[in-house]
Protein backbone atom coordinates (compact mmCIF):
# COMPACT_ATOMS: atom_id res chain seq x y z
CA UNK A 1 0.00 0.00 0.00
CA UNK A 2 1.55 3.47 -0.92
CA UNK A 3 1.19 6.36 1.59
CA UNK A 4 0.65 9.57 -1.03
CA UNK A 5 1.54 13.07 0.82
CA UNK A 6 -1.37 15.64 1.30
CA UNK A 7 -1.72 18.40 -1.29
CA UNK A 8 0.07 21.38 -0.20
CA UNK A 9 -3.69 23.49 -0.29
CA UNK A 10 -4.85 20.87 2.20
CA UNK A 11 -2.07 21.39 4.98
CA UNK A 12 -2.09 25.44 4.19
CA UNK A 13 -6.02 25.16 4.60
CA UNK A 14 -5.48 23.12 8.31
CA UNK A 15 -2.43 25.38 9.03
CA UNK A 16 -4.86 28.67 8.92
CA UNK A 17 -7.69 26.38 10.71
CA UNK A 18 -4.97 25.71 13.73
CA UNK A 19 -3.37 29.14 13.89
CA UNK A 20 -6.87 30.20 14.17
CA UNK A 21 -7.61 28.16 17.08
CA UNK A 22 -4.55 28.66 18.57
CA UNK A 23 -5.46 32.59 19.06
CA UNK A 24 -8.79 31.75 19.91
CA UNK A 25 -7.24 29.28 22.84
CA UNK A 26 -4.85 31.63 23.90
CA UNK A 27 -7.17 34.75 24.27
CA UNK A 28 -10.26 33.63 24.99
CA UNK A 29 -10.21 30.18 26.67
CA UNK A 30 -6.57 30.04 28.53
CA UNK A 31 -6.09 32.01 31.44
CA UNK A 32 -3.56 34.86 32.34
CA UNK A 33 -0.82 34.07 34.41
CA UNK A 34 -0.99 35.28 37.89
CA UNK A 35 3.03 36.09 37.82
CA UNK A 36 3.36 37.58 34.34
CA UNK A 37 0.10 38.76 33.21
CA UNK A 38 -1.08 39.30 30.49
CA UNK A 39 2.75 39.07 28.86
CA UNK A 40 2.82 35.79 29.30
CA UNK A 41 0.86 34.85 26.04
CA UNK A 42 4.06 35.59 24.41
CA UNK A 43 4.74 31.86 25.52
CA UNK A 44 2.16 30.39 23.01
CA UNK A 45 4.18 32.02 20.63
CA UNK A 46 7.72 32.27 20.86
CA UNK A 47 7.87 28.40 22.66
CA UNK A 48 6.32 27.17 19.33
CA UNK A 49 8.52 28.95 16.88
CA UNK A 50 12.01 28.13 18.88
CA UNK A 51 10.65 24.27 18.30
CA UNK A 52 10.12 24.78 14.58
CA UNK A 53 12.98 26.19 14.51
CA UNK A 54 15.06 22.78 15.97
CA UNK A 55 12.97 20.94 14.04
CA UNK A 56 14.02 22.64 10.82
CA UNK A 57 17.79 22.62 11.65
CA UNK A 58 17.08 19.06 12.37
CA UNK A 59 15.76 18.07 9.09
CA UNK A 60 18.31 20.21 7.56
CA UNK A 61 20.52 17.50 9.48
CA UNK A 62 18.78 14.41 8.30
CA UNK A 63 18.44 15.34 4.77
CA UNK A 64 22.44 16.10 5.14
CA UNK A 65 23.21 12.35 6.77
CA UNK A 66 20.71 11.10 3.48
CA UNK A 67 23.11 12.78 1.20
CA UNK A 68 26.35 11.77 2.48
CA UNK A 69 25.27 7.89 2.51
CA UNK A 70 23.29 7.62 -0.33
CA UNK A 71 24.82 10.78 -2.52
CA UNK A 72 21.60 11.38 -3.47
CA UNK A 73 21.86 15.26 -4.97
CA UNK A 74 18.17 15.81 -4.27
CA UNK A 75 19.24 16.29 -0.48
CA UNK A 76 21.17 19.14 -0.89
CA UNK A 77 18.67 21.42 -1.89
CA UNK A 78 16.14 19.51 0.60
CA UNK A 79 19.12 19.99 3.31
CA UNK A 80 19.58 23.47 1.93
CA UNK A 81 15.69 24.22 2.65
CA UNK A 82 15.37 23.15 5.83
CA UNK A 83 18.25 24.61 7.62
CA UNK A 84 17.09 27.86 5.61
CA UNK A 85 13.40 27.84 7.55
CA UNK A 86 15.16 27.14 10.36
CA UNK A 87 17.44 30.28 10.25
CA UNK A 88 14.41 32.11 9.43
CA UNK A 89 12.31 30.70 12.33
CA UNK A 90 15.48 30.68 14.44
CA UNK A 91 15.32 34.96 13.97
CA UNK A 92 11.78 35.00 14.74
CA UNK A 93 13.06 33.39 17.80
CA UNK A 94 15.12 35.88 19.26
CA UNK A 95 12.74 38.48 18.39
CA UNK A 96 9.98 37.29 20.12
CA UNK A 97 12.19 36.50 23.08
CA UNK A 98 13.75 39.52 22.92
CA UNK A 99 9.88 41.21 23.21
CA UNK A 100 8.97 38.88 26.10
CA UNK A 101 12.03 39.14 27.94
CA UNK A 102 11.87 43.09 27.75
CA UNK A 103 7.79 42.58 29.14
CA UNK A 104 9.11 40.28 31.58
CA UNK A 105 12.62 40.76 33.01
CA UNK A 106 13.03 44.88 32.06
CA UNK A 107 16.10 44.27 29.33
CA UNK A 108 15.73 43.07 25.93
CA UNK A 109 18.89 40.71 26.02
CA UNK A 110 20.71 39.16 29.20
CA UNK A 111 24.46 37.36 28.97
CA UNK A 112 23.15 35.44 31.85
CA UNK A 113 20.76 32.78 30.80
CA UNK A 114 22.98 29.96 29.43
CA UNK A 115 19.88 29.20 27.10
CA UNK A 116 19.44 32.57 25.25
CA UNK A 117 23.14 32.65 24.89
CA UNK A 118 23.15 28.87 23.43
CA UNK A 119 20.32 29.35 21.03
CA UNK A 120 22.65 32.57 19.71
CA UNK A 121 25.25 30.59 19.16
CA UNK A 122 23.35 27.68 17.49
CA UNK A 123 21.62 30.60 15.34
CA UNK A 124 25.26 31.89 14.58
CA UNK A 125 26.40 28.47 13.30
CA UNK A 126 23.58 28.00 10.78
CA UNK A 127 24.13 31.55 9.57
CA UNK A 128 28.08 30.94 9.04
CA UNK A 129 26.61 27.39 7.23
CA UNK A 130 25.18 29.70 4.32
CA UNK A 131 28.58 31.83 3.82
CA UNK A 132 30.48 28.62 3.52
CA UNK A 133 28.13 27.11 0.92
CA UNK A 134 28.25 30.40 -1.37
CA UNK A 135 31.85 30.73 -0.90
CA UNK A 136 32.69 27.16 -2.64
CA UNK A 137 30.93 26.50 -6.26
CA UNK A 138 28.29 24.41 -6.98
CA UNK A 139 28.93 20.43 -7.41
CA UNK A 140 29.47 17.38 -5.26
CA UNK A 141 32.05 19.25 -2.91
CA UNK A 142 30.05 22.10 -1.95
CA UNK A 143 26.90 19.41 -1.91
CA UNK A 144 29.84 17.46 0.80
CA UNK A 145 31.19 20.15 2.30
CA UNK A 146 27.60 21.75 3.67
CA UNK A 147 25.95 18.47 4.29
CA UNK A 148 28.77 17.55 6.76
CA UNK A 149 28.48 21.33 8.33
CA UNK A 150 25.04 21.09 8.73
CA UNK A 151 25.55 17.70 10.31
CA UNK A 152 27.93 19.13 13.17
CA UNK A 153 25.56 21.81 13.86
CA UNK A 154 22.84 19.57 14.58
CA UNK A 155 25.07 18.65 18.12
CA UNK A 156 23.87 21.79 19.05
CA UNK A 157 20.67 21.45 19.21
CA UNK A 158 20.17 18.89 22.63
CA UNK A 159 22.98 21.25 24.32
CA UNK A 160 20.64 24.19 23.28
CA UNK A 161 17.11 22.64 24.68
CA UNK A 162 18.25 21.40 27.65
CA UNK A 163 20.98 23.93 28.77
CA UNK A 164 17.98 25.49 30.58
CA UNK A 165 18.24 22.16 32.85
CA UNK A 166 21.34 22.31 33.34
CA UNK A 167 22.24 26.48 34.09
CA UNK A 168 22.63 27.23 37.51
CA UNK A 169 20.72 30.38 36.76
CA UNK A 170 17.23 30.41 36.41
CA UNK A 171 16.42 33.89 35.36
CA UNK A 172 14.53 31.55 31.90
CA UNK A 173 11.46 30.25 33.28
CA UNK A 174 11.41 26.50 33.15
CA UNK A 175 7.54 25.11 31.55
CA UNK A 176 8.07 21.18 31.00
CA UNK A 177 9.39 18.78 33.95
CA UNK A 178 10.01 15.62 34.86
CA UNK A 179 6.69 16.06 36.15
CA UNK A 180 4.82 16.75 33.34
CA UNK A 181 3.59 20.35 32.09
CA UNK A 182 3.38 23.27 34.56
CA UNK A 183 0.31 24.89 33.33
CA UNK A 184 -3.32 24.60 33.45
CA UNK A 185 -4.96 22.20 31.00
CA UNK A 186 -6.60 24.95 28.61
CA UNK A 187 -3.10 26.61 28.58
CA UNK A 188 -1.69 23.26 27.81
CA UNK A 189 -3.84 23.12 25.20
CA UNK A 190 -3.77 26.73 23.29
CA UNK A 191 0.34 25.80 23.50
CA UNK A 192 -0.15 22.32 21.64
CA UNK A 193 -2.37 23.66 19.02
CA UNK A 194 -0.04 27.23 18.32
CA UNK A 195 2.88 24.45 18.14
CA UNK A 196 1.05 22.32 15.45
CA UNK A 197 -0.21 25.83 13.50
CA UNK A 198 3.77 27.15 13.41
CA UNK A 199 5.10 23.61 12.91
CA UNK A 200 2.73 22.85 10.16
CA UNK A 201 2.99 26.34 8.72
CA UNK A 202 6.79 26.08 8.65
CA UNK A 203 6.13 22.69 6.94
CA UNK A 204 3.53 24.36 3.93
CA UNK A 205 6.61 27.01 3.86
CA UNK A 206 9.14 24.41 3.69
CA UNK A 207 7.60 22.46 0.97
CA UNK A 208 7.02 25.47 -0.97
CA UNK A 209 10.33 26.99 -0.98
CA UNK A 210 11.61 23.23 -1.96
CA UNK A 211 9.18 23.79 -4.86
CA UNK A 212 10.20 26.92 -5.89
CA UNK A 213 13.80 25.90 -5.83
CA UNK A 214 13.49 22.57 -7.72
CA UNK A 215 11.36 24.86 -10.51
CA UNK A 216 14.72 27.50 -10.83
CA UNK A 217 17.14 24.22 -11.08
CA UNK A 218 15.25 22.89 -13.46
CA UNK A 219 14.39 26.00 -15.57
CA UNK A 220 18.05 26.52 -15.75
CA UNK A 221 18.76 22.93 -17.43
CA UNK A 222 16.19 23.85 -19.83
CA UNK A 223 17.32 26.91 -20.95
CA UNK A 224 21.00 25.91 -20.94
CA UNK A 225 19.51 22.81 -23.07
CA UNK A 226 17.38 25.56 -25.78
CA UNK A 227 20.91 27.41 -26.11
CA UNK A 228 22.69 24.37 -27.54
CA UNK B 1 -3.08 50.05 25.73
CA UNK B 2 -0.94 48.69 28.39
CA UNK B 3 2.53 48.05 28.22
CA UNK B 4 2.10 43.87 28.57
CA UNK B 5 -0.56 44.58 25.88
CA UNK B 6 1.68 46.43 23.73
CA UNK B 7 4.11 43.64 23.81
CA UNK B 8 1.95 41.01 22.92
CA UNK B 9 0.82 42.99 19.83
CA UNK B 10 4.25 43.32 18.66
CA UNK B 11 5.31 39.86 19.29
CA UNK B 12 2.27 38.53 17.56
CA UNK B 13 2.91 41.14 14.80
CA UNK B 14 6.26 40.25 14.20
CA UNK B 15 5.05 36.74 13.66
CA UNK B 16 2.22 38.36 11.28
CA UNK B 17 4.53 40.24 9.18
CA UNK B 18 6.62 37.98 8.66
CA UNK B 19 4.26 35.51 6.89
CA UNK B 20 3.31 38.13 5.13
CA UNK B 21 6.84 39.23 3.77
CA UNK B 22 7.07 35.69 2.88
CA UNK B 23 4.14 35.24 1.08
CA UNK B 24 5.16 38.37 -0.67
CA UNK B 25 8.40 36.81 -1.56
CA UNK B 26 6.65 33.58 -2.49
CA UNK B 27 4.84 35.53 -4.99
CA UNK B 28 7.23 37.62 -6.50
CA UNK B 29 9.36 34.54 -7.50
CA UNK B 30 6.14 32.66 -8.70
CA UNK B 31 5.90 35.85 -11.36
CA UNK B 32 9.29 35.65 -12.08
CA UNK B 33 9.41 31.86 -12.56
CA UNK B 34 6.05 31.94 -15.40
CA UNK B 35 8.01 35.04 -17.19
CA UNK B 36 10.85 32.83 -17.48
CA UNK B 37 8.57 29.73 -18.39
CA UNK B 38 6.82 31.71 -21.07
CA UNK B 39 9.72 32.92 -22.73
CA UNK B 40 11.34 29.07 -23.00
CA UNK B 41 8.51 28.08 -24.27
CA UNK B 42 8.19 31.03 -26.36
CA UNK B 43 12.37 30.03 -27.51
CA UNK B 44 11.32 26.67 -28.11
CA UNK B 45 8.34 27.10 -30.17
CA UNK B 46 10.62 29.23 -32.44
CA UNK B 47 12.69 26.60 -32.67
CA UNK B 48 10.36 23.94 -34.00
CA UNK B 49 8.64 26.41 -36.21
CA UNK B 50 12.68 26.88 -37.49
CA UNK B 51 12.76 23.22 -37.90
CA UNK B 52 9.63 22.47 -39.46
CA UNK B 53 10.82 25.48 -41.91
CA UNK B 54 14.25 23.80 -42.99
CA UNK B 55 12.89 20.35 -43.16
Amino acid sequence: MSITRPSLSVLAALAVALAAASVLLTFFIAPEDADQGLSQKIFYVHVPIALTAYACFGLGAWKALRLLLTRGERYDLESYTGIHQGTIFGALTLVTGSIWAKASWGVWWTWSSNQLVLFLVLFLFYCAYFMLRFSIEPGPQRERISAVYALFGVALIPVSFFAIRLASDFIHPTVFTREGPQMTGSMFAAFCTSWAAITLLAYVMYRTELAGKRTDVNLRELREALAR
Amino acid sequence: MSAGEKYVAAAYGVFLVFVLVWAAIIATKLSRLERETGELARLARARTAGEQGDG
